[in-house]
């Protein structure tokens, strides 16, 4: 044993020593720079990572970040980061950095199965090209997909979304915030028919009590929780409940723990709705004004394949029936009355739901005060604990049905908060549109009055805009399994990590004789190995961008530096690619004929050079930044001759103003720490729906849910269903996966930080003391966590951060070496079509 | 003739008694002060778990390696002649690859004299050195940071260090996590201070010695020894009456009550809630 | 002094080379083994033998336990673990038996330092020589354990030029082959057997343990000693021999009894009239009974 666990430790070495060795920027020369030299040039930013949207200050010297510091004026974050955020001028320096397309040959020619080589663009576009358009030939749009990112710039997301939906005619396109938003999303739209949270962080100072569901923000949310803490500690009386399925840093800070057994959220909300109910504290007035009721169909199964047993008996997942038709639609719901849901949610009475959950009835009760007392301002905070829930949408639709119940939203201190993971995991892949089934502004590609609108502004004949709803992130893994999708591009993103069983269903689809897999981004990642052709792509900096954080703050950067070699940004990527194709390739002559003027021009053409992407000379570059850089110019614009991530902006602006989803002008956002949409009259938005804060509520009609046509937000009645996979006497144990504060989802940019790679190296397997003394293991022990699906090696840890309760492990996912997503089970909340990645079982053997 | 040899080959004999008797002494004295000098453990050398006090411990260890032989994270080194500390004893250094704490405590079993003590069976207990956070001026948690990689990468977390929370008075919206050692659980394994992301630690770990400070013994802390006895030391107090306004109540310690009320007020303007003063100690939930 | 200028050119012409090697070889076999049998683990992840020679631990299972060090350890105060006391017994028991400097000849791995630099002195005739009394080592001894109990700590090992060398050779050498540098250049230049004939505390302990020690060199015939003095030019501590090998006319026994006859067999070796031989303390009578008295007067060797 102890030679495997010193040899152990020796291949972490060597890992380390590769790792590490991969980066070059000496922090003490940028030290010296700042301390001797004044030759840095400040400018605004925001942070490359989470959700939070943390302003910083980015120094450039000799076309190199040398160092960053926390904005002291943004008003996140007041000159503070987290200690990602503290290494942000070291993301972009790796010394693996992809710097020219690379594609797999053999013999000089592309080969599945051959090594890669580096390539020019030209050649990287004439095989894509050549693949996309036989692929096109062949099945026709369906044929083709795209994975895109919630770390795309605002003007990516749209430029791809519009050229999968306008150009290639395919709804295929879906971002990775369909692994981590996508049940808020629905969630939204379900209960408030729009998107994205009512309130603001400004919440945060103004709530008397905080609850924390599924949400570890001490760790995720790291200066968010600095603030919370403080109203915590500065504010008397104020609370703080984390409810999780283990300990970890933020129950240790809490007011009250709830560990809770996985999947019993759902009846833990149902049973503080009915005690709400049974001790009069419905806020009756506005129930009556402000609420429906609805009934919620059920057999919705779990997102597997359909040829899954538990798909089989299912009535309402919305696949195909034996007759051909879909068995129901998940999403379905009836309207019922108050005294139906007061009855539906009765039987969750704190018995029952103690005896589902495994928390105490006095901790329930406890917490159900927090939302009855009419005096206390209460907001909810939740991140993956739901979201990534095979009834992610439902249990987001419940806890609004508790703030609904009680009136507590939509005001200072007041409402339900979703975080989010990613910096524009709102901004890009929600607002833009880049979901399978969603256009810009909430829009949504069924609805034949939002294509129709979508046609409009981009200038395309009617029936441009496909009616189907594209496949969703599982989905395309499926379907490329499946030889369904044979040309697919991912970009910023690492499916190969972070999506759900890899072994069973992601890595067949990509290594699949028939399909080409490109991927874009600036290291070799996991995913980027496993394609057939990677692209070097510009990062953070090295281009000019735009994010929209979790509170609906949009923010602007300007590019700072050239990117290394011949790495180009997702943007460019897409304009330039769709340079190579002529309109008669990928649209029908039909449709062709609709408009006429069309014909013999490129997608490019049509998509970007339409008058109005490309409206804004070079001129204006200088005009709009010039108070921020000299001289400004940025690496798109210059090589395509105008303003294009103006143009784009503009353009994508439009959609949203007048409609609840009002953009500020570009220019502005270049002269601001950011604004929170909607921005009507210069004037940003903290709180919607209610009057006086949000302008579009008229004077009079108090709260208005202004997102569904009676401007009523829904109640729904839902029940609580076991997971997809429970443990059982062979996989013993619940598997939940995570995060660390010092690693970023897959680790694609932290783990090439040498200071952050040292502070956490291994992804190792958390485990209760006591589980691990039943296996005979102690910590440090080389073991084998093993699913249904695959297993991996790693380590017992039983000490530290996190201390699951017995019968539950944690594992993280940042850890190239440890792909814990081998082990995780594709099942979706048939909804939101977000996958579970907190729940499936496995059991631990030593290795 | 022979006797003259006799006599001249016992002098030379005296005499080289003599000789060989002060060469060895002058040698002997001189070894006796270099190894003075070594039994100093230098600040960045921290020993095994269970390594007797120095210099207790450089008269028991004999040299021999087996702990190193015995780690199985290959943390431990023995000593060479140019390292300043007892040449061929084991030591680690925190900052290149910091003490694992073992379970099962290896290094100690293996240990043929007890120079690792044999009586160190439980890790948690192990006092290797103590941690210190020596710059607040560099440690990013003191400038308001969220680093706090010390605490999470502790293995005692909670415990031997724990982040005690301050008011940021610069941002006015955001806490302090200040990371904070608590000796009586450290065991000086050096994760801390290996993980610390700075370019030089902030934290760091010394020998206990070098580290603790000592409190008078002619001064007790009035509250510790209040919970001790779970009581006051000096009862009974008298209940004490007070001229007020109608509608207000006085508490003793506690102050004035606005409305006569015991509730909290929520408010944090309410007299005697000062807002970013810490008001969580350690053990003290918020 | 052999007509050919060589030490042993006789004994390889009489008995040929390899018996004229046999026993050096076989100490060189034992020394290279051993140290081998350490590296093992450190070099290929064969633990055969952990520790060095101060403590190890063969096959998870056997201990060994120097008895000098631990004798310092505890002077400085310090009662040792069960196996560390394991350990010295057997190694006391071992080296009774086979000869105390059979430790410094077989297993030592200064003493091929050492042999290197008579080697060289040899080949190159250097002639210098400080006089140093053979008995210093007992007066080093006796000052080693003096300041293990005056400093509470194993002293000793600050300088231990053994331990250091063995030590580093296993665990890394930094800087301590400067002092095996400098018993070489002792050795070479300063005093012929300097190190471990006059001044080693380890062997002097070891020659203590070995007082009476079971295994031991005898010149059985030495009746067919021919004086060609090879013997007393390779032996690191010639003093030994004479009694055993001359003593007959004063009716000493032909065995060498001298607890500092390091039982190399060099002598063995070397002779090409197979005078010497490995034998029993016990067997050890003279040929015949001659007057006693003078037997003190030993040939010293300066």
């Amino acid at each position: 044993m102890e030679l495997t666990r010193r040899e152990f430790v020796k291949l972490s070495a060597v890992a380390a020593t590769a790792t590490a060795a991969g980066v070059t920027v000496p922090g003490a020369q940028a030290a010296l720079a700042v301390a001797g030299d004044s030759g840095i040039r400040w400018d605004k930013g925001v942070c490359r990572f989470c959700g939070t949207g943390c302003g910083v200050l980015v120094g450039t010297k000799d076309g190199r970040v040398v160092a960053t510091q926390g904005d002291p004026d943004a008003p996140v974050n007041k000159g503070l980061n987290c200690i990602k955020g503290y290494f942000l001028s070291k993301i972009m320096y790796g010394k693996d950095r992809l710097t020219q397309p690379m594609l797999r040959m053999k013999g000089g020619k592309y080969d599945k199965n051959g090594e890669f080589a580096p390539i020019s663009w030209d050649q990287a576009f004439d095989i894509m090209a050549e693949k996309c358009k036989t692929t096109l030939k062949a099945k026709g749009p369906k044929g083709i997909g795209m994975f895109g990112s919630g770390q795309w710039t605002v003007w990516e997301g749209y430029a791809a979304a519009k050229l999968m939906k306008a150009g290639f005619r395919s709804n295929n396109i879906d971002p990775n915030a369909r692994h981590c938003m996508a049940s808020a999303v629905a969630g939204f739209m379900r209960t408030f028919g729009i998107d994205e949270p009512m309130g603001c962080y400004d919440d945060l100072e103004h709530a008397d009590a905080f609850v924390l569901w599924g949400a570890n923000m001490a760790e995720m949310h790291p200066i968010l929780w600095s603030r919370l803490t403080d109203r915590r500690l500065t504010g008397k009386g104020v609370q703080v409940a984390v409810l999780s399925t283990f300990s970890h840093r933020s129950t240790e800070l809490s007011d009250i723990e709830l560990i809770f057994k996985p999947q019993s959220d759902l009846a833990i909300l149902n049973f503080i709705c009915n005690y709400i109910i049974q001790n009069n504290a419905v806020n009756e007035d506005f129930v009556k004004k402000n609420v429906n009721f609805k009934k919620g169909v059920t057999d919705i199964g779990y997102g597997l394949r359909p040829n899954h047993p538990l798909e089989q008996v299912a009535n309402n997942n919305g696949y195909p029936g034996a007759d051909g038709k879909p068995k129901g639609n998940p999403g379905k719901a009836d309207p019922m009355t108050f005294d139906e849901f007061k009855a539906f949610v009765s039987e969750y009475t704190v018995e029952k739901a103690s005896e589902i959950s495994g928390v105490s009835k006095d901790k329930l009760l406890e917490l159900a005060k927090i939302y009855a007392d009419p005096k206390k301002k209460v907001v909810s905070y939740w991140t993956m604990g739901f979201n990534q829930h095979t009834r992610g949408t439902w249990v987001n639709n419940m806890i609004y049905n508790v703030h609904l119940l009680v009136g507590k939203i939509s005001e200072p201190g007041n409402g339900p908060f979703s975080l989010t993971g990613q910096p524009s995991a709102c901004g890009t892949a929600r607002e833009v549109g880049t979901f399978a089934h969603r256009l810009p502004a909430d829009m949504e590609v069924t609805n034949p009055k939002h294509r129709e609108a979508t046609e409009k502004i981009w200038k395309l004949p009617p029936g441009a805009i496909p009616d189907w709803v594209g496949s969703h992130a599982v989905k395309q893994s499926r379907d490329l399994k499946d030889g369904n999708i044979n040309f697919y591009w991912t970009q910023s993103t690492n499916n190969m990590q972070a999506g759900p069983n890899i072994n069973g269903e992601i890595y067949p689809g990509w290594r699949n004789p028939a399909n080409f897999v490109v991927v874009t981004d600036p290291y070799p990642t996991v995913s980027a190995v496993s394609a057939d052709l990677m692209l070097p792509a510009a990062m953070w900096m090295e281009k000019e961008g735009a994010f929209g954080n979790a509170e609906r703050r949009t923010q602007f950067w300007r590019q700072q530096v050239k990117a290394p070699g011949e790495s180009r940004s997702d943007l460019w990527q897409l304009m330039e690619f769709a340079k190579r194709f002529k309109m008669e390739e990928v649209w029908p002559a039909e449709l062709l004929d609709k408009a006429p003027e069309y014909k013999g021009k490129t997608m490019y053409d049509v998509l970007y050079a339409n008058g109005e992407v490309n409206k804004f000379p070079l001129t204006e570059l200088k005009k709009v930044n010039e108070h921020g850089i000299k001289n400004y110019t940025n690496d798109e614009s210059e090589y395509f001759g105008y303003y294009v991530q103006k143009g784009l902006f503009e353009e994508y602006a439009q959609f949203g103003r007048g409609h609840g989803h009002d953009l500020a002008d570009f220019d502005s956002y270049h002269k601001s720490r950011g604004m929170r949409w909607p921005v009507v009259d210069n004037k940003e938005t903290l709180w919607r729906f209610r009057e006086g804060y949000d302008s579009y509520v008229k004077k009079g009609e108090g709260v208005k849910f202004y997102g569904k046509p009676d401007g009523k937000a829904v109640i729904f009645a839902l029940p609580y269903q076991p997971a997809a996979e429970q443990p059982d006497n062979e996989y013993d144990l619940w598997l939940c996966t995570g995060r660390v504060l010092e690693h970023w989802h897959t680790g694609s940019m932290t783990r090439r930080v040498p200071e952050l790679y040292k502070a956490v190296p291994d992804a190792w397997v958390y485990m209760n003391p006591e589980d691990a003394k039943k296996r005979g293991l102690k910590r440090g022990d080389k073991v084998k966590v093993i699913s249904r699906r695959g297993e991996i090696t790693t380590l017992v840890e039983t000490r530290g951060r996190n201390k699951p309760p017995v019968g539950l492990v944690f594992v993280p996912f940042f850890d190239e070496h440890r792909l814990v997503n081998k082990l995780t089970l594709d099942a979706t909340c048939p909804i939101s079509k977000e996958t579970d990645f907190k729940k499936c079982a496995a059991k631990i053997v030593k290795a | 003739m022979a006797a003259i040899s006799k006599s001249q080959s016992r002098r030379q004999f005296l005499l080289d008694m003599a000789k060989t008797a002060c060469g060895v002494g002058m040698f002997g004295l001189g070894l006796g002060l270099y190894s003075k000098q070594a039994r100093a453990l230098p600040p960045a050398a921290i020993r095994p778990p269970g390594a007797l006090p120095e210099p207790d411990f450089q008269g028991a260890c004999i040299r021999c390696g087996m702990c190193v032989r015995d780690c199985p994270y290959d943390i431990l080194n023995l000593a060479k002649p140019e390292d300043d500390l007892a040449t061929g004893t084991p030591y680690f250094v925190a900052r290149k690859i910091p003490c694992e704490m073992c379970e099962d405590i290896p290094c100690v079993k293996a240990c043929p004299t007890g120079a690792l003590d044999h009586k160190l069976t439980d890790i948690n207990k192990a006092k290797m050195g103590l941690a210190a956070l020596v710059d607040q001026e560099t440690c990013l948690n003191f400038l308001g940071l969220r680093c706090d990689v010390c605490y999470r990468v502790c293995p005692v977390i909670d415990k031997a260090i724990t982040l005690e929370r301050v008011h940021n008075f610069r941002t006015d919206k955001h806490t302090m996590f200040l990371p904070t050692v608590h000796s009586e659980h450290c065991t000086g394994c050096g994760k801390c201070e290996h993980a610390c992301v700075l370019e030089v630690a902030a934290i760091k770990i010394f020998p206990v010695q070098l580290a603790k400070g000592a409190l008078g013994k002619h001064y007790q802390m009035g509250w510790e020894e209040k919970k001790k006895a779970g009581q006051s030391l000096v009862a009974p107090e008298i209940k004490h009456q007070y001229n007020l306004p109608e509608g207000f109540e006085y508490e003793q310690g506690r102050g004035l009550v606005p409305g006569g009320s015991s509730e909290a007020a929520p408010s944090p303007a309410a007299p005697g809630a000062q807002p970013g003063i810490p008001q969580a100690l350690h053990g003290d939930k918020l | 002094m052999s007509a050919n200028n060589k030490i042993g050119a006789d004994a390889v012409m009489e008995k040929g080379w390899l018996s004229a090697h046999k026993w050096l070889l076989l100490r060189r076999l034992s020394q290279l083994g051993i140290l081998a049998l350490f590296l093992l683990g450190p070099l290929a992840g064969i633990w055969v033998v952990k520790g060095n020679l101060a403590y190890s631990l063969t096959l998870d299972t056997l201990p060994l336990t120097d008895p000098y060090v631990l004798l310092q350890s505890l002077l400085a105060g310090h009662m040792a673990e069960k196996l560390g006391l394991i350990g010295v017994a057997i190694v006391i028991v071992f080296y009774a038996v086979v000869g105390g400097r059979a430790y410094c000849s077989w297993v030592c791995p200064v003493n091929m330092v050492a042999d290197f630099a008579a080697w060289l002195r040899h080949r190159f005739g250097i002639k210098s020589g400080a006089r140093f009394s053979r008995t210093s080592r007992y007066w080093i001894l006796a000052m080693t354990l003096v300041l293990a109990v005056a400093t509470g700590t194993v002293a000793w090992e600050m300088l231990n030029p053994v331990s250091m060398l063995h030590r580093g050779l296993i665990f890394g050498l930094g800087s301590a082959w400067a002092i095996v540098m400098a018993v070489f250049l002792f050795d070479l230049f300063v005093s012929p057997d300097g190190w471990c004939g006059h001044l080693c505390p380890v062997g002097a302990f070891y020659s203590l343990i070995g007082k009476t020690s079971v295994v031991r060199v005898n010149a059985a015939q030495r009746a067919a000693c021919n004086d060609c003095m090879d013997c007393f030019v390779v032996c690191p501590e010639p003093q030994v021999i004479k009694p055993a090998l001359k003593g007959a006319a004063k009716g000493i026994g032909p065995v060498i009894t001298s607890a500092n006859c390091t039982n190399c067999g060099r002598c063995i070796d070397v002779c090409s009239k197979e005078v010497f031989g490995f034998g029993l303390r016990f067997i050890n009578k003279a040929e015949n009974n001659a007057p006693q008295g003078e037997a003190a007067a030993l040939g010293n060797r300066p």
